[in-house]
Formats: C-alpha cells, structure tokens, sequence
C-alpha cells in the first residue's frame, strides 16, 4: 500500500519527506517548552488546514466557517469526557457522525439550492456564527461560562485520556497530522480523488461524463469535516477549556485556512508549509520586536498582515508550487 | 538551545535600578537583600484585542508601584510584559514564552479563560502566579499549589455586594420592591445573575434582560427595561454597555430611583470622561480601596501625580497589590527558588494595604477570603464610598438626580 | 407589553435599519459589480468613523456637514486601492481575493489600534442625547438624522446609477462583462470607479455610524459580517434592495430582542440569512444572474 501511495513521487521529494518527518520527530528533544507549544499549534493548523483543504483544494469548495467542525467535536468529547468520563478517542468516535452529520445538512442545502462559490462561503459563516450564539445560550455547556475539564497535575502521560506532558500532545498532533497528510494523498490517487478534480475544474463538463456531483461534493464535505471534529477534541483536551466565543469564532475558521492558502491550496505539501511559514513568521515578528524593545500593541499584526499581503501578490500559487520546482520535486507531486 | 535574555524589561528598570542603588546606599541597613538581585516578575494582561483597554488600565497600576515599593523597604522588581491579545490560546503561549525567558513569579490576567490558561503554565511549571483580576471560582479549586488570588470570587462578590446593597438601603431608608436586571452574556455575566437570584434578594426582579457583550446598540434593551416600570435597575456590565446604556436611559427619559452596578464599567475612568454630568449618581458594587489606609494614600499621590485626569479605581489597586504581594513574599522567601516563593506567598500576611478588608492572607486553596466590596457612587466626575460604614468617606444620594435636568 | 413599547421598538429597528442599509449600500455595489468579497468593508467604515472623530476633535465639525468631505476621501482612498492593489486579484480564485482582504482588515484594524489606542471614542454633538417626543414614540434624534441622511446618499447613488454616462457603463459591467469589453469600455478605470464609490458609501455611512454609536478599532469585523447578511438579503446590486434588506434586518433584531433575549438576536439574522440563501439567493430584489 505504501509503494502504493509513493507511486509517481520523485526520490527527491521522498527524501525530504524523511528529513522533514525526522526533524519533527526529534524536535521537542532540543526546543525548549515555548517553542514546543509553538510548534503544537504549527500542527494544529497544519492539520486543520490539510482537513480544508480536502474540501477546498480537491473539491473545490470554499469553506470559511469549518471552525463550527472543530467547536462540534470539541464539545462533544468534552461534555462526555465531563459528565460521563468517556475517553476522548471514543469521544471522537461520537464526534464524527455529528460533525459529518452538519456538514451533510449544510452540503445537502447548500448544493441542493444551487449555493455555490462565494454563496457557500457565506453560508458557512452563516452557520459558524448560529453554532457561536446558539452555544453561547445552551446552558448544557454552560453557555458563555465556558466549558472547563478537570485538570491534572502534570506528573505522567495519560494517553488514553490526554492528559499529560505538552510533549504527549506535540506527538499526538504530529501523528494525526501524519495520519491526515497520508489519507489525502490516498484520497487523492483514488477514484474519489480523480472526481473530486474534475468536479474541481469544471463541474458541468464532470456531470456531463456521468459523475455523481452532488454525492461527491457531500463527500468531499464530510470526509473533511469529520477529520476537522478531531482537532476539535485535540482543543479540548489541551487548553482544557471551551467558550463558544472562542472555539466557533470566525477568526478561528480564518486562521485554520490561512496555512492553506499561503502554502498552495490543491497541493499536497501546502498546508503544512502554510501553517509552519505562518506560525514561524508570527513568532519571529514578535521575537524581532521584543528583542528591539518595541513595546507597541497592535504593531506585530500589522507585520504580519504586511507579510501575509506579500505572500498573496507575489506568490498566487502559494509557496509550495514555486518551491516545489526550485527543489525540482515536482514531478507527480500533486 | 540556548536561554535567550529575557525580553522586555520595562524601561522603568533602569531607574528604578539607578534609584534603588542610591536608596540602598543611603538605607542600607533597612533594606534586606534578598539573595539574586530584583526579583523577575512577568506580567501578562490582555494590551491588544477587544480587552486592550483594561490590559493597559492595569498597566497603570504597574508604573506607579516601583517607587512605592522602595520607600516600604521591599526588595525590587524586574518587570516582564506578556500580552495575551485577549485570547486564551496566546495567553497560554506568551506565559510560556515569559518563562522561558526568565520569569520567575506571573501576575496576571484579569480575564478569566485567559488567566486559566495562565494557571495552568504556572502551574505545570512551578513558577508562582498572582492573579490581581479574575474573579472565576473554578481557578482556585483546582487544587493549584503555585496560584494564589488576591480578588474576589464571583461567589464571594455576590456575597459581599449583596450585604453592601443592603447597606445601602439602610443608609437610604427605602427598600425597593421592584427591580429591573439587565446583564451581559458572559462568563461573568450570567454567573453574577444566577448568583443574585439564589440570594433571594428583597425585591422582585420583574425584568431580566440579557445581551451581547459586543451590542453596540441597547436602544432595544433599556426600551424594555423602562417599560418593566421597575424601581430600581440592577446591572452587571462593562465599560461599553454602561456608556450606551447610559445614553439610551437619557435619550429614552428614564432615571430609576438607582443604578446598582456589580461589576466594572460604571465607575471606568472612561466613563466618567465621555458622560461627564451625566455620569453622576450610579452605585458601583465592587472590590475598592479604602480611602481611611495609610497606603492608600500614598499610592492615591502617586498616581494622581502621574495620572492627573484620572481617577484610581479597581485595576489599579489589585494589580498594585499583586506586585506588592509578589515583593513581599520575595523578600520573605530570601530566594527565588520557586517552591519558595510559593511557600512565602501562602503565608502572606500584609495588614498595611490598600483594598478594603482585613488585609492581604491566603486560605489552603490560595484565596484570599477576608476581601470585601465597597459601594462607590459616582459624584462629580470622581468615585466615593458610600459603604461598608468603616470605609466610607461620603454620603449616599438617593434617588438619583433624573437625567433630564442635569446641564 | 404595550403598544407604545413595540412602536418604539419599532420605530428604532427601521431606522437603525436604514443606516445599516446605508452602510450595505457600499458593499452592494462593489460586490455587484466587481465581484470582489471585500471582507474589509467593516474596517473600511471604521477607517471613516475614526477621521470623522479626528475632525470634530480638532475642528468641531458636525458629522453631518463633514459628510460630503470624509466620502470624498473614501473615494479617494477606495479608487487607490482597486486600482493599485486588487485589480489582478479579480481573475483570482475565491480564495485569493479573500486572503488579501483578511490581510488588508487586520493591517487596517491593527494600525488604528497603534493611532488611537483601544478605549472607545465619541462624537458629542450638541444633539447628542436630545430625543423627540411623538405621542407614545420617543425617537432618538441622532439616528434619525442619521436615517434621513442614509435616504438621500441613496436616492443620490440612485440617481448617478440611472442617469449619468458612468453610472450606466458600471451597470453594463456588472451585468455583461465580456459585451462591455466589447464595445469599448475601460472596464480596469470603472472598477477603480466602482469601488471608489462604494468606499465613499462605506465613508457616509461611517460618518453617520459615529453620530449614534462610539468608535473602537474592533469594531469592523462585527460589521462586515452584518453588511453582508443585509446585502445577501436585500439582493446584490440592487440599492433599494440593500436599504430595504437593512431595514429588515434592523428590524428582526429589533423585534427578536424585544421578544426573546436580546443576546441571542444575530441568531435571528443568521437564520434570515440562511433562509435567503436557501430560497431566493438572489435576495428580496436581486437580479437573477446566470
């Protein structure tokens, strides 16, 4: 299956593959704890972003609300983790059908209305933002208050339970990552990857040739957002609390696509790059004004929204494309 | 990988360093030296985000303490600033990042998610933190060992505002029957609103109405409330909602008999500034200084020098006692071994402060349990206490002045 | 609760409504006709508050006069903008054209933050809290003002639409663009064109925005989620549609507050929103395009 799933890549990009996989493997061995959580959250967004990116990049559709995904299979393992103690793995087990089950309504109304581009991006918000206030005002969640799971002292790695070092996390995230990184390409080299692609280019000519358009696309929605609920129940075990206001806010679904978006939606590589480029550029600004002893409130989102704007006029493919040929991995690398 | 120098030392240290060099020469003997030099305190607010305003408010307190300090003979401190741009996951990221670089005591964070997030880096990492705003009660039953809070609970200021509100009734001779209740919809909120229906309060609460925090428009919600027909109105809010509650009220023609506030906003420099007359009469249930201590005077010349236009309020006072807090505890220590400071903070014992209350000492769960509210009412363009009887320094005016005649 | 409640509550909701619309109204046209999902249309508003403030802090000028003025610069500032940086983003993807606005929002947001720091600031006119009294309905005079100043920038962009050379070659834009390049129109200036103008809508409606509401850097993402679910509703391109879906949403949230609780009334325009969506995407008097 792997020899599978490595056919048409170059050695090259094999290797680097390798490389990028060992030195994130080794990496909380040499950083220190801050940088450590810099990186958990690099993967959260990585991994997040390679969920959207199946809807996005494959399937063609714009999402901006997939942070309702995360808030639902946050919420769900947190509530059963609380009141029930049920481990979070089975938590996600029970998060899945409810992510998959929204994104199937949202997808069923949106493509059986005809809500397409632009349209469906709102209509994602739309929904995003129901789930926020909706939420805020349910008070099996405590509403407002916030959810808040019982914390332990950190004196062993709970696995099971998720509860432990922030090293525990780092490769949990890391494997789930690696787990999301290679269930795309398997997507991708499969039947459903090729439908999604001509769904993607033109999907009159694809309903046309006889594919099921509506199923896929429900597909490609659901796929993406039972993947999303996981980092959902990631969230909740490791910041240990919810608030609607945060978990389901549109600023959350915006920073999950930025990594994407930047990296080059479509690619394989993309997400990942994205959300390491992005992290890495938002501490380094901060890093560079601490250490000029500027002390200014605001000054580092503006840097970063100047970097960000650079990215998006320089580079329209995202970073990976025009990376990918200067390293000359390219070939078959989609 | 190597320690990077801590970031950010406030410029402030410099002279304070150059300061307290020239204070210990003349002083020497009165001055303990605490082993290790000034002490690393990180102090990581919300200064970006929708909460900046009160993260820089805070900040306030933070400048005007260092002198303080020296002239009570406590050992010095190095000032580390963390912002946590009002959001709980980078909350959690730059209290690592001030460890990292050095921290050894945390102060913070006033918000509460925020200052849970906090809780939990000091916590997993040992290093102390006081929280000088914050007043969810999940974050001392968690069975911390390096947190300690000096503020109240949202149970302990339901229970406190409670009595001072009937202080004040005593105070007016009149207790009103109806009430009309109107409360954002946040943690603190609906925690406050589902507080003050358990304490079976003497009148009738004929009207809840809760909303958005982020409302930039209450046109709807006071229409309904002046239509409740209520005597008094209740209100747990912020800076925003009070200005426009407020406006509402005037452009509406209604003044209830009283505006009980429990929680920030009504009494915010800010406040006080844009209403101007019309800012005058509302009672403010919240934890205050004791304008009667010693040390309040003091810190009240040193921030009136420093901040001439302003009046000092809350933020200020705590994030002043949490420093205070955080020196004494050093300098009793002798070390910033944390585990002893952790040690030195529990067993804090300061009666020359600043909030109202007995003083400044810390239960098991690291609370400190003796702090009491004070009702403050809004009397031209500045705050005075009306209640409890031993900090007051005013009278009460009751009802309040009706909006409509006042220029 | 009495009828004297609910006319006011009413009265209140319509013309909040109409500034509402006003603000739409900018959005309307640039996404009717340049097609471009400006997700900075809430900052772009605040960039306008904040100059009226300034102006009245250092000049005591009233709002309403310095109208005309700050939707000038709007203009200005909207035109520079299309024309230097999001003309080659047209062509681009979705994700593209939004990328770049979400980056120029959080410049916009940040950099005011920086200028004028985190505390809420106020126009204090002399009519600040004077109210007029119409037999049971009390009506806030500022937002009166402000609702009949939304009206005429309407009737007036109204009027530019249907009546003048420009107005008729930026609707043969919108509703062919292929058949305008065809006869010889400068599709790249009327664009710049377009978005100017909807920046100096943007820049009436902030202008009367600051007379009844205050002035924070944080406030434009609350908006530009707002002028969307006016827009969509009330129909793109369509001015009347943007005033009327305005009122409409103003309205529902009046309403809903009044009846339930007044924290959870977006959910109300959501589901407005959805429903639209769902039923008649082109909105109450929207076009159906192909």
């Amino acid at each position: 299956m792997i020899a599978r799933l490595a056919e048409g890549a170059t050695r090259r990009s094999l290797w680097l593959l390798g490389a990028v996989v060992a030195v994130l493997v080794i990496a909380p061995f040499v950083v220190n704890d801050y940088l450590l959580t810099v990186m958990i959250v690099a993967l959260y967004l990585a991994y997040t972003g390679q969920a959207w990116n199946i809807m996005m990049g494959f399937a063609g559709q714009l999402s901006l609300g997939n942070a309702i995904y995360a808030g639902l299979g946050a919420y769900v393992a947190a509530v059963l983790f609380t009141r029930y103690g049920v481990a979070p793995w089975l938590g996600f087990l029970a998060a899945i059908p409810v992510a998959a089950g929204c994104a199937a309504i949202i997808g069923f109304l949106a493509f059986r209305f005809g809500v397409a581009g632009v349209y469906f991006a709102i209509l994602t918000i739309a929904f995003a933002e129901f789930a926020r206030v909706g939420f805020d005002h349910l008070d099996f969640v405590h509403a407002s208050a916030g959810l808040f799971l019982p914390v332990a002292q950190y004196t062993h790695d709970d696995l099971w339970r998720l509860r432990g070092n922030p090293t525990m996390f780092y490769y949990v995230m890391l494997a789930a990552t690696a787990v999301a990184f290679v269930l795309s390409r398997a997507l991708l080299k499969s039947r459903i990857g090729y439908f999604w692609l001509a769904i993607r280019e033109d999907e009159q000519a694809a309903r046309a040739t006889g594919i099921n358009t509506f199923r896929y696309k429900m597909y490609a929605l659901m796929i993406s957002a039972a993947v999303t609920s996981f980092a959902g129940v990631f969230y909740a075990f490791f910041y240990n609390n919810l608030f609607p206001e945060q978990v389901f806010n549109i600023t959350q679904s915006i920073e999950m696509i930025l990594g994407p978006i930047i990296g080059g939606v479509g690619t394989l590589f993309g997400p990942v790059l994205g959300a390491f480029v992005l992290t890495g550029m938002a501490e380094s600004v901060t890093s560079i004004m601490a250490a000029l002893g500027f002390d200014l409130p605001g000054a580092k989102q503006v840097f970063y929204g100047i970097c960000l704007l650079l990215v998006v006029v320089a580079l329209p493919e995202g970073i990976w494309p025009p990376l990918a040929r200067r390293l000359g991995i390219d070939k078959g690398k989609r | 990988m190597h320690r990077k120098p801590f970031a950010n030392p406030r410029r402030i240290t410099r002279r304070t360093f150059t300061a307290g060099v020239a204070a210990a020469a003349v002083a020497a003997p009165a001055i303990v030296r605490a082993a290790g030099g000034p002490l690393k305190v990180g102090v990581i607010l919300p200064r970006s985000g929708f909460e900046a305003g009160i993260g820089q408010d805070c900040q306030r307190g933070v400048d005007i303490t260092p002198p303080i300090l020296k002239s009570l003979g406590l050992p010095e401190l190095t000032i580390m600033n963390g912002d946590t741009e009002s959001n709980v996951n980078t909350a959690r990221e730059h209290a690592e990042k001030l460890v990292s670089d050095g921290a050894q005591l945390l102060i913070g964070a006033f918000d509460s998610g925020q200052t849970t997030a906090v809780a939990q880096v000091a916590e997993q990492k040992g290093i102390p933190l006081v929280i000088n705003v914050g007043s969810d009660p999940q974050i001392t039953e968690q069975g911390y060992k390096f947190v300690v809070r000096n503020f109240p609970t949202v149970p302990m200021l339901l229970h406190d505002e409670f009595a001072e509100q009937m202080e004040v009734f005593s105070i007016a001779g009149v207790t009103p029957k109806t009430a009309v209740f109107l409360h954002v919809n946040d943690l603190f909120g609906t925690g406050m609103a589902k507080g003050i229906h358990g304490m079976k309060p003497p009148y009738t609460i004929v009207e809840e109405i809760s909303y958005d925090p982020g409302a930039r428009d209450l046109s709807v919600e006071v229409t309904k409330a002046k239509a409740a027909n209520a005597e008094i109105m209740l209100v747990v809010g912020r800076l925003n909602d009070a200005m426009l509650l407020t406006r509402e009220m005037v452009k509406q023609r209604w003044t209830p008999n009283a505006i009980l506030s429990w929680g920030p906003g009504w009494y915010e420099n800010q406040y006080t500034k844009t209403l101007g007359k019309l800012s005058d009469g509302p009672i403010s249930l919240v934890p205050w200084y004791d304008p009667n201590k010693k040390l309040t005077k003091t810190l009240q010349d040193a921030f009136a020098k420093k901040f001439p236009d302003l009046n000092m309020n809350t933020n200020h006072v705590y994030t002043f006692e949490a420093l205070l807090i955080a020196a004494d505890a050093y300098k009793r220590a002798g070390s910033s071994d944390p585990k002893a400071l952790a040690a030195a903070l529990h067993a804090t014992h300061i009666t020359d402060n600043v909030s109202i209350g007995p003083g400044i000492m810390f239960d098991a769960k690291g609370q400190n349990i003796g702090l009491k509210c004070g009702a403050v009412q809004n009397r031209g363009g500045k705050q005075v206490t009306v209640a409890p009887k031993e900090a007051a320094n005013a009278k009460l005016e009751w009802p309040m002045k009706s909006y409509q005649n006042r220029t | 609760m009495s009828l004297a409640v609910y006319l006011n509550v009413v009265v209140a909701g319509v013309l909040t409504g109409l500034v509402y619309g006003l603000m739409a109204l900018g959005l309307s046209v640039i996404f009717g006709v340049v097609r471009i999902v400006n997700f900075a249309h809430g900052e772009m508003m605040s960039i306008a508050m904040y100059i009226a403030v300034v102006l009245f802090a250092a000049f005591h000028l009233d709002p309403l006069v310095m109208l005309v003025p700050i939707a000038a610069v709007m203009f200005v500032f909207g035109y520079v903008l299309q024309a230097g940086l999001i003309n080659p983003f047209i062509t681009r993807p979705e994700h593209s054209q939004f990328l770049l606005v979400v980056a120029l929002a959080l410049i916009i947001v940040n950099t005011l933050l920086i200028i004028f720091g985190p505390d809420a600031q106020t126009i204090q006119t002399s009519y600040a809290y004077d109210s007029f009294q119409l037999g049971p309905v009390i009506v806030d005079a500022s937002k009166a003002y402000a609702a009949a100043a939304a009206i005429v920038v309407t009737v007036a962009l109204f009027a530019f639409f249907r009546f003048t050379l420009f107005g008729k070659a930026i609707r043969a834009c919108a509703d062919n663009y292929t058949g305008a390049l065809v006869i010889g129109l400068d599709v790249k200036r009327l664009y710049a064109l377009t978005f100017g103008i909807g920046a100096a809508c943007v820049g009436a409606a902030g202008t009367m925005m600051s007379l009844i509401t205050d002035v924070t850097p944080m406030l434009g993402p609350a908006y530009t989620l707002l002028a969307f679910v006016i827009v969509i509703t009330g129909g793109l391109g369509s001015m009347a549609g943007a005033l009327i879906g305005g009122v409409l949403i103003g309205l529902t949230e009046a309403i809903a507050g009044l009846l339930f609780t007044p924290s959870a009334k977006t959910m109300f325009s959501f589901a407005i929103l959805v429903l639209v969506l769902l039923l008649r995407p082109q909105g109450i008097l929207g076009k159906r395009t192909a």
